[in-house]
């Protein structure tokens, strides 16, 4: 089913590029709004780094918390770039084109955002370089590459790296397209970011061959940076609940289930901000929810596998730290929520045709997810440090402080603003693409009814 | 003359049958290592550093419960699972068999502590702060610990420097269970411990007490047992097992 409205190349312009001429009032509100939030987030943080950890709720057994979580939440967020815009493109599925950008933008911000979070929350954040960069400056002592953590910023920042080179080669022709229509500064500015776009054949071609070959070469990383997040636990040997095998391939799909609704959350709310109701359509909803189903079940599967797996050991920690995620408060009521945010509310619904095409319905449930997800890593990573080995005098809990919940949540008002800020200077639909999807569009007349078609682009 | 540099391999015997639980290794391991204070507000937070720790546990089941205490500490691991997992090498295996600590190194990511499963590493989540009356007692030899890095048992590495360059260096004698105590060179819980429960040697010299202890208790059917073996650790820390005496005598002890 095709609910497409054949739009005129100018109309299409006009609408896509509406959101960079036309400044609605409550934009710059939002935008400061989130600006402050972020402020706040920026001002515990140097609070943080004043006084010290000791403003967090961190404490001996558990040393990793709210901060950790939010980093592997961001990660897994950052996946849904990859996941919509390479494997899409490279299986040519037509409904990914409103959603290529939104995916791969919200992937570039998110990663910024998500290695923020180890880097501050290290106790000597201003000497974070020697871990980070794989060069033993004068100190003679290169990085540990047995530690997963130096592996940690290699693979997020080759992501980084890759993501805004495949978000650039998609934008240059719409960089162009702009260029062709500013004066001033700005004409400046996207005259040098179009690097002489000048849509002839042979640029054309090149600009394709590029997306291309940057999805295939995405993939392996796309994979192997949130294997190597789950290693950051895998490979802890002591602590039960983290030491899992399971843990790579079940952290990748987890990533992708939880991107992939804040795809579909992040291309709602531009629908709505910007009125793109004729190229974000109830198909793309319906597609992405499909996806979602599938995807969340696979997840499911694996959160089954790694809670049996755990308990099939019968040791002692371990039954005590599942004991702990299940049946005392407050996790219990966290155990409860996630699953039921996480999968018992969403994929029912998604299985009714009528929620994957509501609007309401599809950014209740995809929002609910992103909680259940969130809450997920928080359930993974807290009790199996509070729960560590079999002396019970060192467990021990832990509740967030002021200055973690204050952090965390900047961490989202500094995605959201970075993406409206984007879609002020830069489309958030990709021009080209969405004129393509109209030319390749056509109606074939099968006995009495005309069938919407797509030709095959090769 | 001892020319080449004598490989010793440091390590502890806990007699637990002689710990009473009075805490004097805490406070002299406190106060040689300049541990900052820990308050009643640190305790509150879980944040308190104390390399040396005496832990009571509850051994049976209700009504035959015992109370317990077990000293912990370092547990200087053989096979460490802090050591790998330091992205700036700040933790490290010396040749001596000693886990050390590098200082300097340490940025903080608190992943050594997660993966140790002895709970023997401690993070300064606040800058130390000592009270002016207790400036002046600050060992010289150790360094302070500024905020936001990690900390452990070193085994008074700083004694054992000096018994190095005085005994070894200067008058050219092996380092023997003697010589170390006469020259205050044994940690500072072992020399605090009232009823020996700590006993500090060189396991590679097999004159020592704990290589003899070892030879002794740390077999098949003896009292010696390693914290968590399973894990594959290989601690060089020995425990030797309380004795239940009423177990041996036969006695019930509720009458």
């Amino acid at each position: 089913m095709q609910e497409r409205v054949r739009l005129s190349d100018a109309q299409i312009n006009r609408d896509l590029l509406r959101s960079i001429f036309e400044t609605p009032k409550w934009y710059w509100f939002l935008v400061a709004f989130l600006g402050l939030v972020v402020l706040a987030g920026f001002t515990a943080a140097g609070y943080m780094f004043n006084q010290g950890l000791g403003v967090t709720g961190l404490n001996r057994p558990v040393m990793w918390g709210f901060f950790i979580t939010n980093f592997v939440f961001w990660i897994g967020i950052s996946h849904a770039g990859v996941m919509l815009s390479a494997i899409l493109r490279l299986v040519q599925a037509e409904w990914r084109r409103p959603a290529t950008r939104a995916a791969e933008v919200l992937t570039v911000f998110s990663l910024m955002t998500a290695m923020m979070m180890p880097l501050i929350h290290a106790g000597r954040p201003w000497r974070v370089m020697y871990w980070v960069f794989p060069y033993d400056f004068a100190r003679g002592v290169y990085p540990n590459v047995r530690s997963a953590l130096v592996w940690d910023p290699a693979a997020v920042f080759t992501y980084l790296t890759s993501s805004i080179l495949f978000v650039f080669i998609a934008l240059v022709p719409d960089i162009a397209v702009l260029r062709d229509r500013t004066t001033g500064w700005r004409h400046v500015m996207y005259s040098v970011l179009s690097l002489g776009w000048r849509g002839s054949v042979r640029q054309w071609k090149l600009q394709l061959i590029a997306g291309i070959l940057l999805s295939a070469i995405i993939l392996p990383i796309f994979v192997s940076v949130h294997s190597i997040v789950s290693w950051d636990f895998g490979t802890a040997m002591s602590v039960e609940g983290w030491h899992s095998t399971v843990f790579a391939p079940y952290f990748v799909i987890g990533a992708v289930h939880s991107g992939v609704s804040a795809v579909v959350t992040v291309m709602i709310a531009l629908r709505w901000v910007f009125k793109w109701e004729n190229y974000i359509r109830m198909e793309h909803l319906d597609a992405l929810a499909k996806l979602l189903i599938v995807v969340a079940t696979g997840w499911f599967y694996f959160f089954i596998l790694e809670f049996i797996f755990g308990l099939y050991s019968l040791e002692g920690p371990e039954v005590a730290l599942r004991e702990m995620q299940v049946f005392q408060m407050p996790w219990t009521a966290l155990f409860i929520t996630f699953l039921l945010c996480a999968y018992f509310i969403p994929v029912p619904m998604w299985l009714i045709p009528k929620v994957r095409r509501s609007i309401p319905l599809m950014i209740f449930t995809t929002i609910l997810v992103n909680i259940g997800m969130w809450l997920e890593r928080f359930i993974i990573i807290v009790p199996g440090l509070a729960r560590k080995q079999v002396f019970t005098f060192t467990w021990g809990g832990y509740t967030p402080s002021a200055v973690e919940i204050v952090i965390v949540i900047a961490t989202f008002a500094l995605v959201s603003m970075l993406v409206l800020l984007f879609a002020k200077v830069f489309p958030l639909i990709p021009i080209g693409d969405a004129k393509e999807g109209m030319i390749l569009y056509d109606e074939i007349k099968i006995g009495k009814v005309m069938v919407p078609a797509v030709m095959r682009e090769e | 003359m001892v020319n080449e540099r004598v490989n010793h391999k440091w390590g502890m015997v806990v007699d637990i049958d002689r710990c009473t639980g009075c805490q004097a290794c805490v406070v002299a391991c406190q106060a040689e290592n300049n541990i900052p204070l820990n308050t009643e507000a640190i305790f509150r937070q879980r944040r308190a550093i104390e390399w040396i720790h005496v832990e009571r546990y509850w051994e049976g089941e209700f009504p035959d419960v015992k109370a317990r205490f077990i000293p912990i500490l370092c547990q200087h691991c053989e096979n460490a699972p802090c050591e790998p997992v330091c992205p700036v090498y700040a933790t490290y295996h010396n040749n001596q068999g000693m886990n050390v600590q590098v200082y300097n190194r340490c940025v903080g990511t608190r992943y050594c502590a997660n993966n140790c499963s002895y709970q023997v590493r401690f993070f300064n989540y606040w800058e130390p702060v000592w009270p002016e009356t207790l400036k002046n007692q600050l060992n010289p030899d150790v360094t302070v610990r500024s905020r936001g890095i990690m900390e452990k048992c070193s085994f008074d590495i700083q004694r054992l420097r000096k018994a190095e360059h005085v005994i070894e260096g200067q008058r050219g004698e092996r380092i023997t269970d003697e010589n170390l105590r006469e020259g205050n060179f044994l940690p500072a819980c072992v020399q605090a411990c009232p009823t020996t429960t700590l006993v500090f040697g060189d396991f590679n010299d097999p004159e020592s007490q704990v290589s003899q202890m070892k030879e002794e208790h740390f077999v098949e059917g003896g009292r010696g047992y390693k914290l968590l073996e399973d894990l594959g650790t290989e601690p060089n820390v020995i425990y030797l097992k309380k004795v239940d005496i009423h177990a041996k005598t036969g006695v019930e002890t509720h009458a």
